[in-house]
C-alpha cells in the first residue's frame, strides 16, 4: 500500500515537473483563463445598459411629456431620434438605428386626463429575439410604473392587486452574478480534460509509455498518477476564477468554500475521469485533442450556462444529465449566490460522482485490455 | 590529406554555425568535394554531420565562412540549389497514406518534373529499387528498407547532379543495407551522380571512395579511405581465447591494458589495435591486416583523450541460479489473421547476453514486447525467471530493466529527475533511492548532464536510458536496438557495460541490426517471417554462412545466407511448414 502511494506520489510528481518546467506551458494554463473571466465577467451579460429607441410621438401633452421623460430618465433609455412620421420611424428600426420605438398617439394625454385608457405603442426590432423581450420587458417596467404614480398623483385608487418584486441571491438581477460563478467550471472543465486525455497519449507518442508499463507501476496507479495533477491544475484553474469574480467583479460569496471545493473535486474528477477515457482510446496526442474538443462544444453549450435547460428539447434535457458541467456550474452558483449546503447539493454531487465512479472504472478496463 | 582537387562541385572554407551559447556545431570547417564518386563523411555523434549537410543544401546559413555548392551559394541561389541537389535527410518524409506511385507524383509535382521526363525516369527508379510490385502500395505499409529505398527514389526524381543523403542505412536490417548500398553504388559508377553522404556503419565508409572525418565540428581527416586505413599499420593483431575464457572476457581484459586503443570480438576471436606500431604485440597474438575501423580508431585516439571508463559495478549482483532464466517455447503471437511469431523457442541462461536478429518485420519486435510482459503471447509457454510475465504482474516486472528503442526519457525533465522518478516507480525510497541515483549518476557519467533530457547528446540519452533501466538492479535486462544511430565510440563503451554487466550474472536480451555486435553475444537467434531460422553460438550460426576460400564470413554474410536461404526455401514450396533450425 505505502509503495502503491509512493509510486502514484512519484509519477503525480513526475507530470507536475513537467507542467511548472515548461514557462509556457504553466502561462497557457493560467493566462487564458484568467483573461476569459474577465472578458466574460465583462461581455457575456444579458442586461441591457443602453437601449436606443426612436421617439413618434403625435402628443405634447402633460401626461406624454411625462411619460417620455420617464423613459430618458432611467438611464437605460437613450433616445436617438424624434420622429414626425410613420416612416422615418419605420427607417430607424429597419436601419438598426434603434432597437425599440415608441409610438404615443394624439390623443394619448387628453384620454388620460379624461380618466380613459390610453394607448402607448412599442415596436421593437425582433431580429434579435431576447434583445427585443428585455428591451420590452423594461419598457412595460417604465409604463406600469408610469401608471402607478399618474394614478396616485390624480387621487385614483391604486390597482386591485399589486406586484412586490424581490429576486433573491441577485437583487438587481445582475446576470453578471451568476454568469461568473458559473464560469468557474466551464473554464476549467477544457483544460482538466485535456490534461488528462493527452497525457497518457504523449507518453505513447514518446514511446515512454512502455517504459512505464515495465515497472511494477499497475495500470491503476498510473491513473491515479495521471489523474491527480490534472486535478491539480483543475482546481488551481477555479481558485483563479474564484479570486477573480469576488476580488475584482466584487461578487459577494454566500457559502461555504469548503462545500464549494468539495463539489469541484468531484468535478473534476469526473472531468478527469472522461479525459482518461479520451486518452485510452487514443493513440495519438492529435487524437486526443481533437476527441477533447469534440465534446467540449456540447458539454458548454447544453449546460444551462447561457440557455436554460428546461427549454431544451427532452432528449437533450436527458444528455445533460452525462453533462458534469451541468452539475458543477449548478452547484457553483447555488454556493456561490445562496450559501446552498451539500443536503441541498445533493442531487447535483451524487451524479458528478457517478460519472467520476463510471469513467475512471472504464479507462482503468481500457488501459487493462488495451495491452493484449 | 591530398592537394585538393580541381573543379570542385562543393567547396566550404572555414564554415561555422553555432546553435545558441552552447559549443559549436561547426568550428571552421573546410572541404572540397570533387565531382564523381562516393563521398562518405563519418564522426562522432554531435560531430556536425547533419548541420554541414543542411548548410550545403541550403536549409541553414552559416555565421561565417562560405559555401559554395555548384559555384553557388546555398542560400542566395537556393532556386538554383534546390533543381540540382536533393537531400534524403534521416527521417525522409514520405507521406505514410500515400502510395508508392503518389509519393513519386507528388516529389516530382515539386520539382516541376516534366511528364515525358517522368515517363523516362520512374522506370529507372521502380526498376533500381524494385519497388514495381509496390507501385500500388501505401507507403506506410512499406517495411523499414523498402521506405528507405522509396526516400531514395523520391529524392531521385528531379535527376540530381549531387545527392546528399543523412544516415540513410540506420535502423535498416543487413539485406536491405546491401540493396541501398548497391542502388548507391549503381548511382555513382553508372549515372556519374555525385554522393555525399554521412554514416555510422564504419564497412560503409570503407566502401567509398572519400572519406570526411568530423570530430566536434572539426575535420580531422580527409582523403581516400586507405589512407585512414594505413594508419593503423602494423598495430593490428588477432587473439584466439584460451578454453575457459570467453572472446567477450579477453576482448574486456585487452581493453583494460593501456597498451590496447581497440578490442572487438571478431568471428570468435578478439582483434586488438595497439597504440604503438611494431610495439609489444599482446602474448600470443597474430598479427592481422588493418581495417578501415581500425584506422579510425586510432585516429579518434590521437585527436582525443580516451574516455575513462570504470567497469560498472553492482552493489547485489543477481544470485547464481540453476537452469533456463529465460524459458520460450512454441511461442505464438497472432494479430488477427497475420502470425507475427510463429512458434519461437529458445533458453537463456543466468549470464547469458541474448542476440535477437532479424530483419525488419521478422518478428523479432513483437518477441520482444512478448517477453517484457507488454504483449500477451496467443499460445505457447513463456516463463521469465521462472515467472509467467504477463500474469504475474508487477512482481515479475520488479526484476526486469528495459531500454526501449528510442531511449524512452522524459525530455522536459533532467537526468537525475528521471532517475528519481524511475526510482520510486521501481519501489526504491529514501536512502537506498538517494544511494541508487548517485550509483547511476557515477557509473553512467551523467553527473555532467545538465539541462533537459531531451536536450542531451544522444550518447548521454543512451547512458541516462541505461542508468535508468539498471536502478533497482534487475535479474534480467532488455535492451531494444540500443545501439541504433551510436557512434563506434559509443556502440563500444556500451558494449563493454552489457559485457561487464553479464559477467555479475545479469541475463541480457538485445536486438540488434548491427550484425558485428552479434559477436558479442553468447547466444544468438535469426528470425525472419514470424519464424527462427536459426540459433546457436556466434561461431555455430557463423558456420552456416558458405565459405569463400579462406576468408572467414562474417556474421553478416551468416545472416544474410540464412535468411535468403529460407526466403528461396519458402518460395519454392510455400505450402510445407518450414522448421526451425
Amino acid at each position: 500500500m505505502l509503495t502503491s502511494i509512493a509510486r502514484v506520489a512519484a509519477l503525480a510528481r513526475k507530470e507536475l515537473l513537467a507542467v511548472l518546467k515548461d514557462r509556457r506551458a504553466l502561462l497557457s494554463l493560467l493566462v487564458p483563463v484568467l483573461a476569459q473571466t474577465l472578458v466574460f465577467g465583462y461581455a457575456a451579460s444579458y442586461d441591457l445598459n443602453q437601449v436606443p429607441y426612436v421617439l413618434w410621438s403625435r402628443d405634447s401633452g402633460e401626461a406624454a411629456t411625462a411619460l417620455i421623460a420617464r423613459f430618458d430618465g432611467t438611464g437605460i433609455f437613450r433616445r436617438v431620434a424624434t420622429v414626425a412620421r410613420e416612416r422615418d420611424m419605420r427607417a430607424a428600426i429597419d436601419e438598426r438605428r434603434a432597437l425599440l420605438a415608441i409610438g404615443i398617439p394624439p390623443d394619448f394625454s387628453r384620454r388620460l386626463a379624461a380618466g380613459r385608457p390610453a394607448e402607448v405603442q412599442l415596436i421593437a426590432d425582433g431580429r434579435n429575439s431576447n434583445t427585443a423581450s428585455t428591451a420590452l420587458g423594461y419598457a412595460q417596467a417604465v409604463i406600469s410604473s408610469f401608471n402607478a404614480h399618474w394614478r396616485a398623483a390624480h387621487g385614483e385608487p391604486g390597482p386591485p392587486a399589486r406586484l412586490t418584486e424581490r429576486a433573491w441571491y441577485n437583487p438587481n438581477l445582475l446576470s453578471r452574478w451568476d454568469m461568473v460563478p458559473g464560469l468557474i467550471g466551464t473554464l476549467t472543465l477544457l483544460q482538466t480534460m485535456l490534461l488528462a486525455a493527452m497525457s497518457v497519449a504523449r507518453e505513447r507518442e514518446q514511446g515512454t509509455f512502455d517504459q512505464l508499463l515495465v515497472t511494477p507501476i499497475r495500470p491503476a496507479e498510473i491513473m491515479a498518477g495521471k489523474a491527480l495533477p490534472a486535478m491539480l491544475i483543475g482546481i488551481a484553474q477555479a481558485t483563479g476564477v474564484l479570486l477573480v469574480a469576488q476580488l475584482w467583479f466584487r461578487i459577494p460569496f454566500e457559502g461555504s468554500f469548503a462545500v464549494l471545493y468539495g463539489g469541484l473535486l468531484l468535478f473534476v474528477l469526473a472531468a478527469v475521469g472522461i479525459g482518461l477515457v479520451l486518452s485510452a482510446l487514443s493513440y495519438t496526442m492529435q487524437q486526443a485533442m481533437l476527441y477533447s474538443f469534440v465534446l467540449l462544444m456540447p458539454f458548454t453549450l447544453l449546460s444551462g450556462l447561457t440557455t436554460p435547460i428546461a427549454n431544451m428539447p427532452r432528449v437533450l434535457q436527458y444528455f445533460t444529465r452525462m453533462n458534469p458541467l451541468r452539475y458543477a456550474i449548478d452547484i457553483a452558483q447555488r454556493v456561490y449566490l445562496e450559501g446552498a449546503g451539500v443536503r441541498l447539493l445533493l442531487p447535483d454531487l451524487w451524479p458528478l460522482a457517478l460519472i467520476a465512479v463510471v469513467t475512471l472504472s472504464a479507462a482503468s478496463w481500457m488501459f487493462r485490455h488495451r495491452l493484449q | 590529406m591530398n592537394s585538393p582537387p580541381p573543379a570542385a562541385l562543393l567547396e566550404c572554407r572555414e564554415v561555422h554555425k553555432s546553435f545558441g551559447p552552447r559549443t559549436p556545431a561547426l568550428a571552421g570547417v573546410s572541404l572540397a568535394v570533387s565531382a564523381g564518386g562516393l563521398n562518405a563523411l563519418i564522426g562522432p555523434d554531435g560531430a556536425g554531420k547533419t548541420t554541414l549537410m543542411r548548410l550545403i543544401c541550403g536549409l541553414l546559413t552559416a555565421e561565417r565562412g562560405t559555401v559554395r555548392v555548384l559555384g553557388f551559394d546555398p542560400v542566395r541561389a537556393a532556386q538554383r540549389i534546390q533543381e540540382r541537389v536533393s537531400y534524403m535527410p534521416q527521417k525522409f518524409g514520405l507521406y505514410e497514406d500515400l502510395t508508392v506511385r503518389e509519393n513519386l507524383d507528388l516529389y516530382a509535382d515539386l520539382h516541376g518534373v516534366s511528364a515525358a521526363q517522368r515517363a523516362q525516369r520512374y522506370p529507372q527508379l521502380l526498376h533500381m529499387t524494385d519497388l514495381r510490385r509496390f507501385e500500388g502500395r501505401l507507403a506506410g505499409r512499406l517495411s523499414g528498407g523498402m521506405k528507405q529505398k522509396l526516400g531514395l527514389a523520391c529524392t531521385l526524381v528531379s535527376s540530381p547532379q549531387l545527392l546528399l543523403l543523412d544516415e540513410p542505412t540506420v535502423g535498416v536490417d543487413p539485406l536491405s543495407r546491401r540493396e541501398l548500398w548497391q542502388i548507391v553504388h549503381h548511382l555513382v559508377r553508372d549515372e556519374g551522380l555525385t554522393v555525399l553522404m554521412s554514416t555510422a556503419y564504419l564497412d560503409e565508409a570503407e566502401r567509398a571512395d572519400r572519406v570526411i572525418v568530423l570530430q566536434s565540428g572539426r575535420v580531422l581527416a580527409e582523403g581516400a579511405p586507405q589512407g585512414i586505413t594505413r594508419l593503423a599499420a602494423g598495430r593490428t593483431f588477432k587473439l584466439t581465447p584460451a578454453a575457459p575464457e570467453s572472446a567477450r572476457t579477453l576482448q574486456a581484459r585487452l581493453l583494460a591494458s593501456s597498451t590496447v586503443i581497440d578490442a572487438v570480438p571478431d568471428a570468435g576471436a578478439v582483434r586488438c589495435v595497439c597504440a604503438q606500431p611494431d610495439g609489444a604485440a599482446p602474448a600470443g597474438s597474430t598479427p592481422v591486416a588493418p581495417r578501415f575501423e581500425d584506422g579510425f580508431m586510432v585516429l579518434l585516439r590521437q585527436r582525443s583523450v580516451p574516455e575513462a571508463l570504470t567497469d560498472i559495478l553492482l552493489a547485489h549482483p543477481p544470485a547464481a541460479a540453476s537452469g533456463a532464466v529465460i524459458e520460450v517455447r512454441d511461442l505464438v503471437k497472432r494479430f488477427g489473421a497475420f502470425t507475427a511469431v510463429d512458434r519461437v523457442s529458445f533458453t537463456v541462461g543466468r549470464g547469458e547476453i541474448f542476440g535477437l536478429l532479424g530483419p525488419n518485420g521478422a518478428g523479432k519486435t513483437t518477441t520482444f514486447r512478448m517477453l517484457c510482459g507488454l504483449l500477451a503471447p496467443s499460445g505457447g509457454v513463456l516463463r521469465v525467471g521462472g515467472l509467467d510475465v504477463a500474469r504475474a504482474g508487477d512482481a515479475a516486472r520488479g526484476q526486469l530493466g528495459y531500454v526501449a528503442q528510442k531511449f524512452s526519457l522524459y525530455g522536459p525533465l533532467t537526468a537525475r529527475e528521471n532517475l528519481e522518478f524511475f526510482a520510486s516507480a521501481y519501489g526504491l525510497r529514501g536512502a537506498a533511492r538517494r544511494a541508487r541515483i548517485d550509483w547511476a549518476m557515477r557509473q553512467f557519467e551523467l553527473l555532467e548532464a545538465r539541462g533537459a533530457a531531451a536536450d542531451l547528446p544522444g550518447g548521454f540519452k543512451q547512458r541516462l536510458a541505461m542508468a535508468a533501466a539498471l536502478l533497482h538492479e534487475p535479474r534480467i535486462l532488455f535492451l531494444d536496438e540500443p545501439t541504433s544511430g551510436a557512434d563506434p565510440l559509443a556502440r563500444r563503451a556500451f558494449w563493454r557495460r552489457i559485457s561487464a554487466l553479464a559477467d555479475q550474472g545479469v541475463t541480457v536480451v538485445v536486438t540488434t541490426h548491427f550484425m558485428q555486435e552479434a559477436e558479442y553475444c553468447d547466444h544468438i537467434v535469426i528470425m525472419d517471417a514470424g519464424r527462427v531460422l536459426a540459433q546457436g553460438t556466434p561461431a555455430q550460426v557463423r558456420a552456416l554462412a558458405p565459405r569463400h576460400g579462406l576468408v572467414e564470413p562474417t556474421m553478416e554474410d551468416a545472416f544474410i545466407a540464412v535468411v535468403e536461404r529460407a526466403r528461396a526455401a519458402e518460395a519454392a514450396a510455400p505450402a510445407a511448414p518450414a522448421g526451425a533450425a
